[in-house]
């Protein structure tokens, strides 16, 4: 089939190790391998742990980023709150923002490198088996 | 210093008046520009970045022979490469001079956008990035559809994706041409068809490969340009930012009040609402551009598109901080010195220093304070060189924005509209290849009759509109298909429609459009922004209309979620890029 086949349900595809997604809306064919990683232990403590990691990092940035909008757009005066002779509150804050955005990347970068990835390769050779 | 010898006198110049629009979030708005003379370095620079970039073009249109090489480079794009693209097709003429003419004009009020931009990234990573790689392959729509029907996901995507790059694309179109009549002394229509015709090329024949080369040079040499000013103006100051406020606050007309939220009536974010809704359509809508998820596709795995991301993440932050320094640069470097302003009649540049006439810090700034202060600064700093090679860098910086717009174009109509809708997955790969290179011609000849139609209109809202639409309609539909479960294919199209539909008609009926260009007395929607409202529609009607859906095909969809969620989560099965 040539390349143009969608990378939505390809009913005939043949890439490793688990063809794609199974079954098409007419024929509705279930993989009987997908149990098998959907059961598995490794894989539910995988997306257990990296979707709550991901939740709560959308979460702090959500209110890192909507906390310095609240503030330009109800309490002005704090931002304007000297933080050395003319530096002034708002300013500090808004880097903040922008460092908090690369921090939290960085941490979710970290944990996946190590345990995401960890407990991915681990699922592989434990579907390997 | 040389002062304005590049801008070839200040005679010339003073016919250059310019509303200081905030056109930021927008594209550049020059308002009315005037032909200036011919910038001779800023065009040789210019001249050898296109050269150097059509090389590159050439010999990526020798390796570019599948699907797989036109839409994603093949799938061997590195983390680190992919992350300075990521850079270069974000980092757009609009935030590098928009936001540093924001900060001169009213101070703080600028880290609204550094910060707006900014933060999508991580929603980007933690929601989007991973899972796009492990589903897709192309484009956003790959995704969205993997479970949904073809047919109608691809449509309202690829709608979502045309909207957003037509919006986009006029904005830098109009932009361009009048930044270009501006710094290089070229006329309008010139600068036009130089920009749409480099675009088609690059996209045409090198594809993604070529776009993502033009891209990452234009990241280096942005970024370099902007570190150098922005250090030059530190130095000045020893290091020490506050002492750089200090001076600020001193020569800025508005004082102590740049270092707080300026409540001007003018600002962007003058209304809590209205900056409420900026900030929402800015973080969210960066997670629905086309152009920009296009990107996720062209590393060959997960763990690759996830390092892309942290990377960008550090350089678009970094660059938002520069820009920052670089607008109270502008505001310590310039509006002191009157060689740099628009004087009155018979005022002349030593009268205005010795205080015998007067001239406005803001309004009287050449070329306009909403855009050229970053320009002026490097003419300050580095002499007629170093501002004829930001001149050039700046028209660089256009062109890797376009050529990203172009390709996320021409991709939705060749892989979603033709493959999948008009020919139903019944076509080959060189044929679609071949559809996508003719509809990249189509989309540049369009961009250049759009950029002719619109020059003398107000586009400054259309980038805006882009980032709303983006957020309305591509982000919801991409979201709610790959995480929750329930979502039908009538769910998401209804959905999409609403939010890309309530987007546009919120800002149509607003006072930037309704008031500024139709001239009516009273906007019909309070707002300048739309995407507070528009958004959550957008996903509440997707959430209603997928929980109302009864049909078969919506339990088989459901039923294939889970299918979809292995992939999605662990990339099993996931196609990689590479022609096999």
């Amino acid at each position: 089939m040539s390349a143009t086949q969608s990378a939505g349900p390809p009913a005939t595809s043949h890439v490793q190790p688990l063809p794609g997604v199974v079954g098409t809306l007419d024929n509705p064919v279930a993989d009987p391998r997908l149990d098998r990683v959907s059961q598995n232990p490794i894989f539910q403590t995988l997306v257990r742990e990296r979707n709550r990691y991901a939740l709560v990092l959308t979460i702090a940035m959500l209110v890192v980023f909507l906390g310095f909008i609240g503030l330009i757009a109800f309490d002005r005066s704090l931002l304007a709150t000297k933080v050395a002779s003319t530096t002034s509150l708002g300013l500090v804050l808004g880097i903040g923002v922008i460092l908090a955005a690369f921090v939290f990347t960085g941490i979710y970068v970290a944990r996946a490198n190590t345990r995401f990835d960890a407990l991915a390769a681990e699922l592989t050779r434990s579907l390997a088996r | 210093m040389s002062r304005l010898s590049a801008f070839g006198g200040r005679a010339a110049l003073g016919l250059l008046a310019l509303a200081p629009s905030m056109a930021l979030a927008a594209g550049p708005d020059l308002g009315s520009v005037q032909q200036q003379p011919t910038n001779w370095p800023a065009i040789g620079m210019f001249l050898f970045f296109v050269l150097f970039t059509l090389g590159i073009t050439y010999k990526a249109a020798k390796g570019t022979k599948s699907a797989a090489d036109f839409y994603a480079a093949g799938g061997g794009i590195s983390a680190g490469t992919n992350a300075l693209a990521i850079a270069g097709d974000y980092m757009s003429a609009a935030s590098f001079l928009g936001i540093s003419g924001l900060v001169y004009t009213y101070g703080f009020d600028g880290l609204v956008y550094s910060t707006g931009f900014l933060v999508g990234w991580p929603i980007v990573l933690f929601l989007i990035a991973e899972r796009l790689r492990n589903l897709g392959k192309f484009t956003f729509a790959d995704v969205a559809s993997f479970r949904l029907n073809q047919t109608a996901i691809r449509l309202i995507s690829a709608t979502g994706t045309l909207v957003v790059v037509a919006l986009y694309l006029i904005a830098q179109m109009v932009g361009a041409g009048k930044l270009i009549q501006l710094l290089f002394g070229m006329p309008y229509l010139y600068a036009v068809v130089i920009v749409g015709a480099l675009m088609i090329i690059y996209v045409a024949f090198g594809g993604m490969k070529a776009t993502t080369w033009v891209q990452v040079i234009k990241a280096c040499l942005l970024l370099g340009g902007a570190t150098f000013m922005a250090g030059a103006v530190l130095y000045h100051y020893d290091f020490n930012p506050d002492k750089l406020f200090a001076a600020a606050v001193q020569v800025h007309p508005s004082g102590d009040k740049i270092m707080a939220p300026s409540g001007s009536p003018s600002s962007p974010v003058f209304s809590p609402i209205d900056t409420l809704s900026l900030g929402i359509g800015l973080m969210f809508g960066t997670a629905g551009l086309p152009h920009i998820l296009m990107r996720f596709f062209t590393v060959s795995d997960a763990q690759a598109a996830r390092k892309s991301v942290f990377y960008a993440t550090g350089l678009i932050g970094y660059f938002y901080i520069l820009t920052f320094i670089i607008g109270f640069g502008a505001i310590t470097f310039l509006m002191n010195d009157p060689n740099y302003f628009k004087l009155a009649a018979g005022c002349t540049a030593e009268a205005a220093k010795a205080g015998t006439c007067t001239f406005d810090k803001i309004k009287d700034l050449i070329g306009g304070a909403a855009n050229m202060p970053a320009v002026n600064l490097s003419a300050a700093i580095g002499g007629p060189y170093f501002f004829g090679f930001i001149c050039a860098v700046a028209f660089a910086t256009i062109l890797a924005v376009v050529a990203g717009l172009t390709l996320a174009g021409a991709s939705a109509v060749s892989h979603d509209l033709y493959a999948q809708v008009f020919a139903r997955g019944r076509t080959t790969e060189k044929s679609e290849v071949n559809i996508s290179k003719i509809s990249a011609v189509v989309i540049g000849i369009v961009a250049i009759g759009l950029g002719y139609i619109f020059e003398t209109q107000n586009v400054a809202f259309m980038v805006g509109l882009a980032f709303s639409v983006a957020a309305s309609c591509n982000f919801p539909v991409l979201l709610m298909s790959i995480l929750w479960r329930d979502t039908t294919t009538l769910g998401a199209l209804i959905g999409g429609l609403v939010g890309l539909i309530a987007a546009v008609v919120m800002v149509v009926l607003s006072p930037d459009v309704w008031v500024k260009t139709f001239g009516h007395a009273e906007a019909l929607f309070p707002y300048k922004n739309p995407a507070l409202f528009s958004m959550p529609l957008a996903f509440l009607t997707i959430y209603v209309v997928s929980k109302l859906d009864r049909t078969r095909r919506a339990q088989h969809e459901r039923a294939a979620f889970d299918a979809q969620f292995v992939r999605s989560e662990t990339g099993i099965g996931a196609d990689s890029a590479h022609a096999h």
